[in-house]
């Protein structure tokens, strides 16, 4: 093997000792206005947890759809084993063992499992499908390596953590050996985690390489072996997990320290700004309750959070409360105006910000610009419009002002086309509009989901900001860490009733889990 | 290595320029009329092989020799096409044009007829009762969707129907405007009749001004209001549209009446364009027949990518291509022939999309040619010449 004529950024330079199944070498890839990946050199080493973290829009995203064949790198080389590869798309991904479970899931929501996981490369004779020959195979994978789904299930209806499962059996279905997550723990709840980890533990045994995007720290420290760390599109070096801290990576990803807690003083609170009654919400899945009886205020000047296993009736409630479904019964008041059966708008302009948890099917209208986009809830206040027509102007300079102040980071700026920017960014956008617009009440659900350290480091002082200038945050999150140190009183939801409410000064963490599984419970103040 | 670096320059600025997105939509559009064109020739040859060349010809150049019927022709397929586009822009699909467009001509000739107002303004009352008749029209479905969640693809074919029986038997039974012994309408009042351009031997008529200044109007309402705005982020997002507070029912029931009184005024234009023939008129036979301006209409909308500024060129493109196909009979092509030709030609334009995505994997395989062609060239003069890493390097040296 000849060896490589340019300059390594890699620590340690025994290239030609090393079992490298992937090296990518010297990829560089631009986009409109942003030089998305700048001279990046990453190796991955046979059967290992080789992590890759950064900023959002460091360019983590794009390396892997590169590997993935989903973009071409305008100069570098890939090369597989030694060899030099071409991967023109994800087919030839594929046939060289690639496989990738994006931040963004793949799947058609209209098929079932089986049928997502097959999607491809469908077993057929003469033109017909083999299904139980599939099924077969699809069961045994997903005993071997704890993966449980049901194969007839229909995406659509399937939790998030299931439909990320369905990602990785079509990996393995195909016979992967070099595995890529784009940040898989961003929508699992804490439980599903640990599954995860164990699960990649598992592939490592068996000898697959993974890639693996996070902005979890923890996550890296407990199953990486090494991290690749970038920043605005360079690489800042390779390290060994057991020769590093949170505290070192944190700094070689922001270029700074991080703080991991929130500062933030006793909670003042004011007003009942939210007052929730009685409310019960019919489910859509099955004939149930998906809501029942809930009733809590929440203050002006006090941070609630919601807290549960996802699955538990949050995702409806927050629906009901924010408009985008009917309560079947109940009675919801914000800043003394009744809101129960209120229109959406009526209820913004009632006083209600909303960060929605599903950020690309409600938060975002990815065709339009980001400027359109951080307008969405204003558009048509008098300051955007007038007699009918948008002030182009002042929606260009608001974005501006937003952009700047929530380090919004993207290729051309307010013009950017939402759909290009990555996914972190795009969550800063909302969490930029939600905040900036004037509100009483935040609706928060997962706010930092997909932020890196700074970033959450920086809205949640936002956040605690907005409390101390006398907002209502109602907060829902399934990040245990953020649960303790955000709220300053935590509701536990459980199959749909609130089970418990907590003073996170007083709680511990495994107090909490067990009223969140169920196992505990106690009276709740009675309205 | 001059000439290196020039063609990669080269071949780089065609990719960011196609990358850009409403250029690679008119290149689209260009590369689709020119398959759509390749096809039409092979359908004339093999009809006719020894008049396939002169007959190709005047079905591309004929209509310069008719630019008036061009533009007049045109109209119609324009207001049906912005009307198609428009609804689209929501992510609605206006199928119901043609019912639309034969309402409006409906309510145009009822007025024509019944009607006897001042002289000056009898053609402006007919063109709004046009615009009306078409409203009405597309209110239906537009209701239906909003109110009752039915979908809009099935009211609109339904709407198609009813409108055309509906308008024949309405017609018929009309003893002012239908002449039962020629099976046609009668000669509408020349005040009824649009102001002719004065074109010799053309129908063309200020109504192509007409459409044109509606397309603009569109295209403005579109892209710099607050009605365009919500329009377009429902049409690209219902759930986030929904989560913004718009009023989805509103807006659906809003953009089909404006679909459907931008179809009637198709309708309108081209039965109260001005005939050539002095005393006569444009007539209407109530035979039954569903509109093929209705349907041309989603061709033109198609092409032209559902823009309003697109339309106005799709429209006269595919106008102008229709001309010079009746022109092309002169060769002794059978008018059937010539109709085949001609909706391969629309058919074909009509598939843009589809050819966007064949020229961005042409612009890859470029990128890709290049790459290796600069792994053979270095290979002349370096020994690292099969590691195209070694290539990519040299070439960097060439562009710095
Ligand atoms: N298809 C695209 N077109 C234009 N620009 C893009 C495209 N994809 C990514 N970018 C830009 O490239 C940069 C890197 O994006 P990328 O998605 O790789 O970031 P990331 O590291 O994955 O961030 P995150 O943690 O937020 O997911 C961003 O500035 C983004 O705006
Ligand atoms: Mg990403």
């Amino acid at each position: 093997m000849k060896k490589p004529v340019f300059p390594v950024h890699d620590i340690g330079m025994a290239v030609a000792m090393e079992d490298y199944i992937i090296e990518m070498l010297n990829i560089t890839k631009e986009f409109p206005g942003v030089v998305a990946n700048d001279n990046i050199t990453l190796r991955l080493k046979r059967g290992e947890i080789h992590a890759l973290l950064g900023e959002n829009g460091a360019g983590k995203s794009t390396l892997m759809s590169i590997l993935f064949g989903l973009y071409q790198a305008d100069k570098g080389e890939i090369r597989k084993n030694g060899e030099v590869v071409r991967i023109n798309n994800p087919n030839d991904a594929n046939n060289l063992g690639i496989g990738m479970v994006h931040q963004h899931f793949k799947l058609v929501e209209i098929f079932t499992v089986l049928e997502n996981i097959i999607l491809g490369v469908e077993p057929a004779k003469a033109g017909f499908l083999q299904k139980s020959k599939a099924r077969e195979r699809v069961l045994k994978l997903s005993e071997q390596y704890g993966l449980k789904v049901d194969p007839d299930a229909v995406i659509e209806k399937i939790s998030v953590g299931m439909q990320q499962r369905v990602e990785i059996l079509k990996m393995l279905y195909r016979d992967n050996e070099i595995l890529i997550f784009d940040e898989p723990t961003a929508v699992l709840t804490p439980q599903e985690i640990d599954e995860l980890m164990e699960i990649m533990r598992g592939f490592k045994r068996e000898g697959k390489s993974i890639l693996f995007i996070t902005h979890k720290l923890n996550e890296i420290m407990a199953v990486a072996d090494r991290c690749t760390v970038l920043r605005k599109g360079k690489c800042v070096g390779t390290v060994d997990i057991d020769k590093t801290s949170k505290e070192e990576l944190s700094r070689m990803m922001v270029g700074r320290a991080v703080s991991f807690r929130v500062e933030k003083k006793e909670a003042e609170p004011g007003d009942v700004v939210l007052s929730v009654r009685n409310v019960t919400v019919l489910s859509k899945t099955h004939k149930k309750y998906a809501v029942k009886d809930v009733s809590f205020d929440v203050r002006a000047g006090e941070i609630v959070c919601i807290a549960g296993i996802d699955g538990n009736g949050q995702t409806e409630f927050i629906s009901a409360l924010t408009g985008l479904e009917k309560i079947s019964s109940g009675k919801i008041t914000l800043c003394g105006v009744d809101i129960s059966k209120a229109s959406i708008r009526k209820r913004s302009k009632a006083g209600m910000s909303h960060i929605p948890e599903d950020r690309q099917k409600y938060g975002l209208v990815l065709d339009y610009t980001l400027e359109e986009n951080l307008v969405l809830q204003r558009y048509w206040q008098l300051e955007f419009q007038k007699n009918g027509f948008i002030k182009s102007n002042a929606v260009r300079s608001y974005a501006g002002k937003l952009i700047k102040q929530y380090d919004v980071r993207s290729g051309q700026g307010p013009i950017t086309v939402v759909r290009s920017m990555s996914g972190g960014n795009q969550q800063k956008a909302i969490v930029a509009r939600e905040m900036d617009k004037k509100h009483e009440l935040l609706v928060a659900v997962q706010p930092t989901r997909g932020l890196d350290v700074g970033a959450i480091e920086y809205i949640h002082k936002q956040l605690v900001a907005g409390r101390d200038a006398q907002k209502a945050v109602l907060l829902v999150s399934f990040e245990l860490d953020e649960v303790m140190d955000l709220s300053d009183r935590i509701l536990v939801m459980y199959e749909g009733e609130i089970v418990g409410e907590l003073d996170p000064k007083t709680t511990t963490v495994q107090e909490l889990g067990l009223y969140m599984s169920g196992a505990k419970r106690s009276t709740v103040k009675e309205f | 290595m001059p000439e290196k670096k020039n063609t990669t320059k080269k071949v780089f600025n065609l990719e960011s320029v196609l990358k850009s997105k409403g250029f690679s939509a008119f290149m689209a559009a260009l590369f689709a009329i020119f398959l759509g064109l390749i096809f039409g020739f092979i359908v004339m040859t093999v009809a006719s092989p020894a008049n396939s060349l002169p007959g190709f010809r005047t079905v591309l150049l004929g209509g310069f020799r008719r630019l008036g019927d061009v533009f007049y022709f045109a109209t119609p397929i324009l207001m049906t096409g912005l009307s198609v586009g428009f609804a689209f822009k929501m992510g609605l699909f206006n199928i119901g044009a043609s019912g639309q467009y034969t309402m409006g001509m409906f309510f145009a000739l009822y007025v024509g007829f019944m009607l006897k107002p001042a002289d000056g303004i009898h053609w402006l009352i007919c063109v709004l009762a046009g615009f009306l008749g078409g409203l009405l029209w597309g209110l239906i479905p537009g209701v239906f969707k909003a109110l009752l969640n039915v979908n809009e693809v099935i009211t609109s074919i339904m709407t198609n129907y009813i409108g055309m029986y509906l308008v024949d038997m309405l017609i018929q039974s009309n003893g002012a405007m239908y002449v039962p012994s020629k099976t046609r309408t009668a000669y509408l009042p020349q005040s009824a009749q649009l102001p002719p351009l004065g074109v010799d031997n053309s129908s063309v008529n200020i109504s192509i001004f007409i459409a044109i200044f509606i397309a603009v109007i569109l295209y403005i309402i579109l892209n710099k209001t607050v009605f365009g705005y919500e329009l377009k982020a429902t049409g690209y997002n219902r759930f986030a549209s929904q989560y913004a507070g718009m009023s989805g029912k509103r807006n659906i029931i809003i953009t089909m009446a404006v679909a459907g009184a931008l179809s009637g005024l198709g309708g309108a234009f081209a039965i109260l364009a001005p005939s050539t023939i002095p005393g006569s008129s444009m007539t209407y036979e109530p035979i039954n027949i569903i509109a093929a301006n209705g349907f041309n209409g989603i061709a033109v909308a198609l092409l032209g990518n559902s823009s309003p500024i697109g339309i106005i060129f799709s429209a006269l493109f595919i106008s102008h291509i229709q001309r010079g196909g009746t022109l092309a009979s002169l060769f002794g092509y059978k008018p059937e022939i010539i109709d085949i030709v001609i909706s391969v030609i629309i058919y074909f334009s009509a598939f843009s999309m589809l050819m966007k995505s064949i020229l961005d994997r042409i612009v890859k395989k470029r990128r890709e040619m290049r790459t290796k062609d600069h792994a053979e060239t270095g290979g002349k003069d370096d020994p690292d010449a099969d590691n195209p890493a070694r290539a990519l390097d040299n070439d960097k040296k060439g562009v710095n």
